[in-house]
Formats: C-alpha cells, sequence, structure tokens
C-alpha cells in the first residue's frame, strides 16, 4: 500500500481515540490533578499537623516512583480484590494522583514566594485566614505558578500514551494496532507524534493567552 | 479616657531582647508619634500591638477588652484587628487587586458587607486621600506615595477605632514623603485616635499630641507633643533631638 495513502486513511483512525480519549482523559485527570495540588498545597503552607506529613509522604511516594509502574499498580491492585477495573477510570486516577504531587510542589512553591506582608495586611483588615488564602495568596501563587503548571499540562498530554498499558485506546495505542497490522511502524509512529505535537501547540498558545491575561496587574503600564 | 493600655509588654528575638518591658497610654483621640534611633523597638512594640508579633509577655487593655499579648485565641485577635487599622511600611496592598478592590476587600470578605455599600464607603475614602480616580489601577501601576495614600484609605474603611502607622513614609522619596504626610496631617485634624512611628521629626512636631521616645527597647520619655519638643526631660532625649532637628 502506498504510504501517503496508509497515513491519509489512518489519520481519523488515530485523531478520533485523541479526541475521545487523550483529551478527556487529560483535561479530567489535569482538573482533579489541579484540586488535589491545592488541597496539598495548602496543606503544607498552612502547616496543618498530622495532615502536613501525610502529605509529604504522598509527594516522596509519588514523585519516587514511575508513573508506569504507579498505572500497573492502579490496574491490577483492584483485581487483587476481584474487582475487574475500568482502564479509563484507573487512567484518570492515577493521572490526578501523579500529576497532583508534582502540581502541590509547584503551587505550594508559588504560595510561599508571595510576600508575607500580603498576609498581614489581610489580617489587618480583618479577613480570616481563608479569606485571605482565597482573595490574595492563591491567585497570586497561580500567577506566578502558571507556566510552570502549562509545561505539567503539555507534559501531561504526552504521558497519556502510557494508559495504552492498560488497556484505554487511546492514540498511541490506535497507532500501535495500525502498525501492526500493517508493518508501517516509522511512518505511523511519526504521523502520531505529529498529531501529538498539534494538540501540544494548541495547549502551548492557550498558555501564552492564559499569562498574558492574568499577567496585567503585575505590569506598570498595561491594562489600565 | 484610655482606650489603648499597654502593661510590660517583652519581645525578644534571636538576636536579643528587642522590647524591654513597655508601658503606655493612649487616649481616646491621641495623635502619638513614637520617635526614637533605629533598632529601638518601635516597629516591633506597634506589630505585637496587632498581635503581628506574638510577645513574650505583657497585657493590653483595648476599649475596655484585655488582651494577653503573648498568647490569645484566634477568635480574640481576629476581634480586635476588626476595630484596628495599621498602614505598613511597604503598603502591602494586594498586588492581583485593584485599589478599589484593596479598599473593599475588608469590609466584604471580613465582614461580609453588601458589595455595593463596600464600594461606596471605599470610595469615599479614595476621595478622602486623593486616590479615587485611580479605582481602577493595579498598586504595580502607581507611585509609592500614591500606594501608601490608598492603603490609607484601605485602613480608614473599616472604620477603625485606632490607627498604626508603622513608619508610613520610609519608603519614599522626599516629594512623595509629603503627600502622604498632608494626608495624615488630614486625618490627625478629624479626630481619629492614631498612633505612628516615624522618623520626621517635623512630622511629630507639628501634628503629634503626644510624643514617645523609646530607645533600646524602653520608653525613655513621654509626654505632650509641645513639652517633649519644648523641654524635654531626659538628657538623652535632648541628644536625640539637637541631633535630629
Amino acid at each position: 500500500m502506498d504510504i501517503w495513502n496508509l497515513l491519509i486513511e489512518s489519520f481519523p483512525r488515530i485523531i478520533l481515540p485523541g479526541l475521545a480519549m487523550t483529551i478527556p482523559l487529560t483535561i479530567i485527570s489535569f482538573a482533579l490533578a489541579l484540586v488535589i495540588a491545592v488541597i496539598v498545597a495548602l496543606i503544607q503552607y498552612s502547616k496543618v499537623p498530622v495532615l502536613t506529613q501525610i502529605a509529604r509522604v504522598y509527594i516522596w511516594i509519588i514523585r519516587g516512583t514511575p508513573l508506569l509502574v504507579q498505572l500497573m499498580v492502579g490496574y491490577y491492585g483492584p483485581s487483587a480484590f476481584g474487582i475487574k477495573p475500568n482502564g479509563f477510570v484507573v487512567a484518570v486516577i492515577v493521572f490526578a494522583i501523579n500529576e497532583g504531587a508534582y502540581c502541590a510542589e509547584t503551587i505550594r512553591g508559588c504560595m510561599e514566594s508571595v510576600p508575607k506582608g500580603q498576609l498581614e495586611a489581610g489580617y489587618c483588615v480583618g479577613m480570616s485566614y481563608p479569606g485571605i488564602m482565597w482573595h490574595v495568596i492563591l491567585p497570586q501563587a497561580f500567577r506566578a505558578a502558571f507556566p510552570a503548571l502549562g509545561n505539567s499540562l503539555i507534559s501531561m498530554v504526552k504521558d497519556t500514551s502510557l494508559a495504552s498499558n492498560i488497556t484505554v485506546t487511546e492514540m498511541f495505542l490506535a497507532t500501535r494496532q495500525i502498525a501492526g497490522r500493517t508493518y508501517q511502524f516509522l511512518p505511523l509512529y511519526l504521523e502520531v507524534a505529529f498529531i501529538y505535537l498539534m494538540f501540544s501547540t494548541v495547549l502551548e498558545a492557550f498558555q501564552r493567552r492564559g499569562e498574558a491575561r492574568l499577567g496585567r496587574y503585575d505590569h506598570g503600564t498595561s491594562g489600565s | 479616657m484610655a482606650l489603648l493600655e499597654v502593661k510590660n509588654l517583652v519581645k525578644s528575638f534571636d538576636r536579643g531582647t528587642v522590647l524591654k518591658g513597655i508601658n503606655l497610654t493612649v487616649d481616646k483621640g491621641d495623635v502619638m508619634a513614637v520617635l526614637g534611633p533605629s533598632g529601638s523597638g518601635k516597629t516591633t512594640m506597634l506589630r505585637c500591638l496587632n498581635y503581628l508579633e506574638i510577645a513574650d509577655s505583657g497585657e493590653m487593655t483595648f476599649d475596655g477588652v484585655t488582651y494577653d499579648l503573648s498568647s490569645s485565641s484566634k477568635k480574640d485577635i481576629a476581634a480586635l484587628r476588626k476595630q484596628t487599622g495599621f498602614v505598613f511600611q511597604s503598603y502591602n496592598l494586594f498586588s492581583n487587586k485593584t485599589v478599589l478592590d484593596n479598599v473593599t476587600l475588608g469590609l466584604t470578605s471580613g465582614r461580609g458587607t453588601d458589595k455595593k455599600i463596600a464600594e461606596e464607603t471605599a470610595l469615599r475614602e479614595l476621595e478622602r486621600v486623593g486616590m479615587a480616580d485611580h479605582a481602577d489601577r493595579y498598586p504595580a501601576q502607581l507611585s509609592g506615595g500614591q500606594q501608601q495614600r490608598v492603603a490609607i484609605a484601605r485602613a480608614l474603611a473599616t472604620d477603625p477605632k485606632i490607627i498604626y502607622f508603622d513608619e508610613p513614609t520610609s519608603a519614599l522619596d522626599p516629594e512623595l514623603t509629603t503627600e502622604v504626610l498632608d494626608v495624615i496631617r488630614e486625618l490627625a485634624g478629624s479626630g481619629i485616635t492614631m498612633v505612628v512611628v516615624t522618623h520626621e521629626m517635623s512630622f511629630a512636631k507639628d501634628v503629634s499630641s503626644k510624643v514617645v521616645f523609646m530607645e533600646d527597647g524602653l520608653i525613655i520619655e513621654q509626654g505632650n507633643s509641645k513639652e517633649f519638643f519644648n523641654d524635654p526631660k531626659e538628657e538623652r532625649t535632648r541628644e536625640f533631638l539637637k541631633l535630629n532637628i
């Protein structure tokens, strides 16, 4: 079969699982990861006893073990109790927990870089600690964390290819199946690489626009 | 009538004892200037009064309620802070909020005031410090003097019983200093109780009703402003005045 025909024919069969699996997997996991990250960062920033130690252990384990291994444990773990897990659900949970640990460190670092005077000023105008976190510290931390979080999101798009190992038919598994049938490994893997690149490019564009929007308040002349 | 009475305030950091037993009385309507060389503990004293630093020991009676400055419940501290205002040397405006939001936040988030009412109050106070035209700007777009005026409006908006000023002009150029001092002078005339830690001797002389002179963690001399400047009792005060005026 002609290579070009193959590439054109396979394109929808790769990008459809991309749209149906890779993108939802990324978006849902990353949204959950951010929720986890904010909670874990707040616990550490506020030095909540016991929970801070638990948060440290969580981050230690997640950062210290490979994502692929975490996926396997997540998938085969329930089987030990006779539960047949859904690959997609496991992938969402594992990605969220994994990314949550990294993002928690990013957000915590950025919270700690917000000047202490902001917290004191909040206290002095009579705001509560949660009020100050919500209105003052977290927004500033997110502004500072935005580029790093954008990085994490882009890596996550690519990391979702690992979900192919636990039966999730995302883009990479779809490609591998076509390649296995046609023996045209290189062209097809280049094709899927190109599609990943497109996805990442779109995300990068979003990231830049988001940064410009969030940047309003810390530039002397813009935005007024 | 004493609004604020501090007894035996002691505070030490790792580098040593900064406050060695401060006793202080502020009456309603006083404009008190706190003077003294750098490192004498003026700022630390002010911060202890609002629990920004926790004292080693000491007691404070504020508006009839007595507080232990070395330990107090979060609830009591929060209740106290709602009756006080604080203006920082480095302004500490919320950098992610507009000028207007900086002033309303203490009302809306801190006290549950309706947003519309909070904005009316905020605009009124911004008007008072000459910053109403800049309500939509962000702090980074303002000069230091403008930021400090907004910070004063923020402190005023919650209608505090006392406002603490921690060296409000020390970070400013001389010309910007004037615009901030003018605002504080105007407030002094309106009867708000204020404690102002400052290095501006002429300001202390012209505006304050009482003066406290601190050195090395102790209050060396305190009294009404005229007497303090015209007829200081302590030798050390005389030296300080000679060097600084």
